[in-house]
């Protein structure tokens, strides 16, 4: 028989196990038997679930660690900031070449006049 | 008996009970359902939940699929300290034993492979998180650039520093797992997860699963302690032992039949 006096203690797992951890596992790992009462747990899984966790629960999914709509715009306002903060980014650079190339020309002008 | 059988696992005959307290999905106790060799651990569940229609609304629900995930890991878990089992995905329910029994019998030749495949072994998670620094929103707080060459000069050193730590804990992330694999009879790469996850802080750079014999569980355990105080700004966080999960599926990957 096995010797389970040999393992070490369990760690980070029971009531610490990390819900993510233990989802990542029953949920996406394990053997795939079809039983007499049949659900897609595919689909489910990777877009029902996800989904209504979404409208559901924010919070929750993010404990999950699903979170994959916050990077998508059309589905999240900070994505959309993300992206403002991308674009106001942009425009800063542009504007530190311009005033590098402007404060050149404009001291000339200055001086001569 | 009415109910339908929810099913944790498959596992060759065991000699050890399983604690007395165990509980399963639903607050049953699981039970056994030997047939030939094979066991299958079983628990029975009521129609009202896990019939297909409202198992269906009921995994859309975040707090019953919850309680389900951990009832379920909770079985696997106890499974372990005694045995070696086959975890099936969360959800395998049957109308009766016999339906249960038929597939046990369907899939025999796939169940002994796997289990004499696995026999003996344990699943360890390895997660390696990047700590972040104070970052990204709210980039200088204090001194604001006065112009937008300073600006430009921030960025750059900011951009900088976060690229050097990624590249650090990728190179990390990369040696441990080298090195872990070769303490290990085989490994899996997950996604990474969330850093919101959990609570857990940082960016989850590696997320891996190692098959490690019980017997040898206490070296690979200490290779991972011995890694845990490395670099500042790095992490690294065990979990386990878990049934094998990552490594039962496959091998059996041809078995579309199903």
């Amino acid at each position: 028989m096995t010797t389970p006096s040999r393992l070490p203690d369990p760690y980070g797992q029971g009531s610490s196990a990390n819900l993510a951890d233990i989802l990542e596992r029953v949920l996406d790992k394990g053997i795939v038997i079809a039983g007499d009462i049949r659900i897609n747990l595919l689909d489910i899984e990777l877009l029902t679930i996800k989904l209504r966790l979404v409208v559901a629960s924010v919070d929750k999914a993010k404990e999950m660690g699903i979170d994959w709509w916050e990077s998508d715009p059309a589905l999240s306002s900070r994505a959309r900031r993300d992206e403002l903060t991308r674009e106001n980014a942009e425009l800063r650079e542009r504007l530190a070449r311009l005033e590098e190339l402007e404060l050149e020309p404009r001291r000339a002008q200055e001086e001569n006049t | 008996m009415t109910g339908l059988r929810y099913v944790y696992a498959v596992c060759r005959p065991f000699g050890t009970p399983l604690q007395a307290q165990l509980t399963g999905v639903g607050g049953e106790p699981p039970r056994l359902l030997p047939h030939g060799d094979l066991v299958a651990v079983v628990s029975h569940v009521p129609e009202g939940e896990f019939a297909e229609k409202p198992l269906r609304a009921n995994l859309e629900n975040l707090d019953w699929l919850t309680a389900v995930a951990r009832a379920h890991q909770g079985v696997i878990d106890a499974l372990t300290t005694v045995t070696t089992p086959l975890p099936l995905r969360l959800g395998t329910v049957f109308r009766d034993d016999s339906g249960v029994r038929t597939m046990l019998e369907a899939r025999e030749e796939d169940f002994r492979r796997t289990l004499d495949r696995l026999e003996g072994r344990v699943e360890w998670g390895v997660k390696v998180f990047l700590e972040e620094e104070r970052e990204p929103r709210a980039p200088a707080p204090a001194a604001k650039p006065a112009s937008g060459r300073d600006y430009l000069r921030q960025r750059r050193q900011q951009t900088r520093s976060r690229d050097d730590a990624w590249q650090q804990a990728e190179i990390f992330a990369t040696d441990l797992h080298r090195a872990l694999s070769e303490s290990a009879e085989d490994s899996r790469l997950h996604a990474p997860q969330n850093p919101t996850l959990s609570g857990a802080t940082g960016r989850n750079v590696l997320n891996a699963a190692y098959l490690v014999p019980r017997v040898k569980s206490e070296e690979f355990v200490e290779r991972v302690d011995r890694t845990k105080d490395g670099i500042p700004g790095i992490r690294v966080e065990l979990t386990g032992p878990w049934a094998a999960y990552s490594f039962a599926g496959e091998e059996s990957a041809g078995k579309e039949e199903a």
